[in-house]
């Protein structure tokens, strides 16, 4: 009995030739100069960043106009991870949080480190802790983490329309 | 689930492209019936369930298909069959038991009353047939997988 097949392996794989596209492009080309890219909204003037492909999801027109948004931004919520999971490979309690670049009207996610997480809260502000230039690739893993800058933290008003 | 880019280009129209690979490796429980389906195919035997109609079904179900029950009635059958339907694979991708092309088929082994999914090694789409004879092709290191069937041998002298 103990010798009998109880479990199989079934591992899946999918392998992909993604293409970013025209808009994302742009994105990811500024990211290969340490630069944050987004797009403004021709009508209702909402920048996103990152960018989508398309069109904005409030009015419905095609972004337009690349707009590079501020290396600094605000934590508008986050999350503390606890739980160990398989691939993990930053140290548990971490916080990943949803970033407010400042000129940008949507958050990304991103890494919060260099602080305590029981420290991590809503309206604080972080700045990007950048790879080493050379090891810099079209993506946002060239930002290792974003920590604390030690400003005052925004106002809740400043975001409250960002969540 | 694992995934990246490492290695980009871009397009003419300045887009960016890249290899992207999605992979889950999951490992699952496989259960009574299927533990034993397996557990005698790698003793190079197959076994079915046999169904309340009197059907026996290969590869096992493990409930009856008409009244719902738990099935435990098992019955050996054949490790040879005959093709009911196929379709050709010209191009095999990772994970498949055989690297060149072969024909996908459900296969009614004798002794069985429905159909098992598994390749046949047929050389080319014009040497298999509907109704063909085959035989199982044993792996030589059984794993207690349904791949310890490597994959399925026409039979020789087998009616066209």
């Amino acid at each position: 009995m103990s010798d009998d097949v109880l479990r199989i392996r079934t591992p899946i794989s999918i392998k992909y030739q993604y293409s970013a596209g025209p808009r994302v492009s742009s994105h990811l080309l500024g990211l290969m100069d340490g630069r944050f890219v987004g797009k403004r909204c021709p009508v209702c003037e909402l920048v996103y960043m990152p960018p989508r492909n398309g069109t904005c999801a409030k009015c419905g027109a095609l972004l337009g106009e690349d707009v590079e948004v501020g290396q600094r931004g605000t934590i508008t919520t986050f999350c503390v991870v606890n739980v160990p999971f398989l691939g993990q490979t930053i140290k548990i309690p971490y916080v990943s949080a949803t970033i407010l670049l400042d000129g940008a009207d949507m958050g990304m996610q991103h890494l919060i480190q260099e602080v305590d997480a029981a420290d991590v809260r809503m309206g604080m502000r972080v700045e990007p802790v950048w790879r080493p230039r050379e090891e810099w690739q079209p993506s946002l893993e060239n930002v290792l983490h974003f920590r604390p800058t030690g400003e005052p933290d925004a106002p809740f008003e400043s975001y409250a329309g960002h969540l | 689930m694992s995934g990246g880019t490492s290695e980009y280009s871009i397009a003419a129209d300045g887009s960016f492209t890249a290899p992207l690979e999605l992979s889950y490796p999951y490992k699952r429980t496989v259960g009574p019936i299927l533990s034993r389906f397996l557990t005698s195919l790698r003793d190079q035997r197959v076994e079915g369930t046999k169904g309340s109609d009197g059907r026996v079904h290969v590869p096992p179900a493990e409930f009856d298909p008409v009244t719902g029950e738990h099935l435990t009635e098992w019955v050996d059958v054949a490790s040879t069959g005959t093709i009911v339907t196929w379709s050709w694979q010209p191009a095999p991708v990772e994970g498949n038991t055989l690297q060149h092309p072969f024909a996908w088929a459900l296969i009614s082994l004798d002794g069985a009353d429905t159909n098992l999914l598994h390749a046949v090694d047929a050389g080319s789409a014009d040497a298999i047939k509907t109704g063909m004879r085959v035989t199982a092709r044993w792996a030589a290191e059984p794993s207690g997988s349904i791949s310890d069937i490597v994959c399925f041998d026409l039979t020789s002298g087998s009616p066209t």
